[in-house]
């Protein structure tokens, strides 16, 4: 099974980009199987001690499922890592970090593209927020997905970054947004019941999407042969003369009544 | 007729609800799922997606959950079936009984049976 060489079918566009997400696929489970004991030491400080067994084995399934197809274009690799990991991984991190793909994966139906990047990237945030009932401040993996997503749609539609730049600017911001967990008090999930406990510890579902996120942005810049950007999240990255002229660039200004 | 659909983090416990459920059913279709497939604890999408198609014969399925991840999952079998389906916020057990009888009135549509599975959440014992 896991031997098994690749076909090359379909649109030649659709194929390749099916082989990259293929490859993530495989890259995140062997990040997720390699952190598996970190995961699941966070994991045991606030919740029930599962989450880097169920992750480590959902995503191997999910590697083993997108192997296995013939035609692998984005969408449908996409849709059976989601159905996999929905199967696969137990308790709640199946719905979440699964089933927002499959629903995600809609976006992926014209390819791989900036655009459908951000709308996929859009729908996945907002299915987990809506599955979870969870928002920002809630220490989930909400907290690490929102920026790296708004980071990410910035990027593309309003500075028009290159996207691997946009990715490695959300990948930081994701990684801002798991240091964000650690102070605060969880309001959802197992760890919710620990009430003021919970403060002082890094959410394992955050830590998680960080890693996922890692690894997209690593074999995407290895399929481009390029380097991974150095950047930060927070620099604006807004062109100096093109905000004079913006009317809604101007930063009010606190001291004006 | 409106299906049931009874779905725990134990397989045996979503068939002994449907059991006692199904005392008041008459002819209702009132399915079990639950587990994590490999006989351990938990529940899986695809399952209650089929147990889903496996209550409906077009007038609409009334789901019952327990806990936690069995919401969640219902909650993305329901949005990925074809069916016209709808989670009870109700206790499981309660909930399914007064949806179980709720059903076999001749007038029940998938509104009446929701709302009767719900009223289950007022149910006072004592």
């Amino acid at each position: 099974m896991s031997g098994e060489t690749r076909t090359d079918g379909g649109a030649a566009d659709d194929a390749s980009d099916g082989d990259a997400v293929v490859a993530a696929v495989e890259a995140v489970a062997d990040r997720i199987e390699g952190e598996r004991d970190h995961l699941t030491d966070l994991d045991s400080a606030i919740g029930d001690a599962d989450h880097g067994g169920n992750m480590a084995r959902g995503w191997a399934a999910a590697a083993e499922a997108a192997r296995d197809l013939d035609d692998p274009d984005p969408q449908t690799v996409c849709k059976t890592v989601g159905k996999t990991l929905m199967a696969e991984v137990g308790g709640a991190s199946g719905p979440l970090f699964g089933g927002s793909l499959v629903f995600a994966s809609a976006e992926l139906d014209g390819g791989v593209t900036p655009e459908s990047a951000v709308a996929f990237a859009e729908t996945y945030l907002e299915k987990v927020e809506d599955r979870g009932d969870a928002r920002v401040g809630d220490q989930t993996m909400v907290d690490a997905l929102t920026p790296a997503v708004h980071t990410f749609k910035k990027s593309i539609e309003t500075d028009e970054l290159p996207p691997l730049e946009a990715l490695a600017k959300a990948v930081d911001a994701a990684e801002r947004g798991v240091a964000f967990t650690v102070p605060i008090r969880a309001k959802k999930g197992r760890a919710s019941y620990l009430g003021w406990r919970s403060v002082g510890h890094q959410d394992p579902g955050a830590t998680s999407a960080l890693f996922i996120l890692e690894e997209l942005l690593a074999v995407a810049a290895d399929r481009l042969d390029a380097e991974v950007p150095d950047v930060d999240a927070t620099s604006p990255t807004i062109p100096d003369e093109g905000a004079a002229e913006s009317d809604d660039a101007t930063p009010p200004d606190p001291e004006d009544g | 007729m409106v299906g049931l659909v009874v779905v725990s983090h134990s397989e045996r416990a979503a068939e002994g609800i449907v059991e006692v459920a199904a005392e008041m059913a008459g002819d209702t279709r009132i399915e079990p799922v639950g587990g994590d497939g490999q006989g351990g604890i938990g529940t899986v999408p695809d399952d209650i997606g089929a147990a889903i198609d496996a209550a409906d014969d077009g007038d609409g399925v009334v789901v019952l959950v327990d806990l936690g991840s069995a919401v969640m999952n219902a909650d993305v079998a329901v949005e990925l079936s074809d069916a016209e389906a709808v989670i009870a916020d109700a206790p499981v057990l309660e909930g399914a009984v007064n949806a179980a009888v709720a059903a076999t009135d001749p007038s029940a549509t998938l509104e009446s049976v929701h709302e009767q599975a719900e009223a289950a959440r007022g149910m006072e014992k004592l």
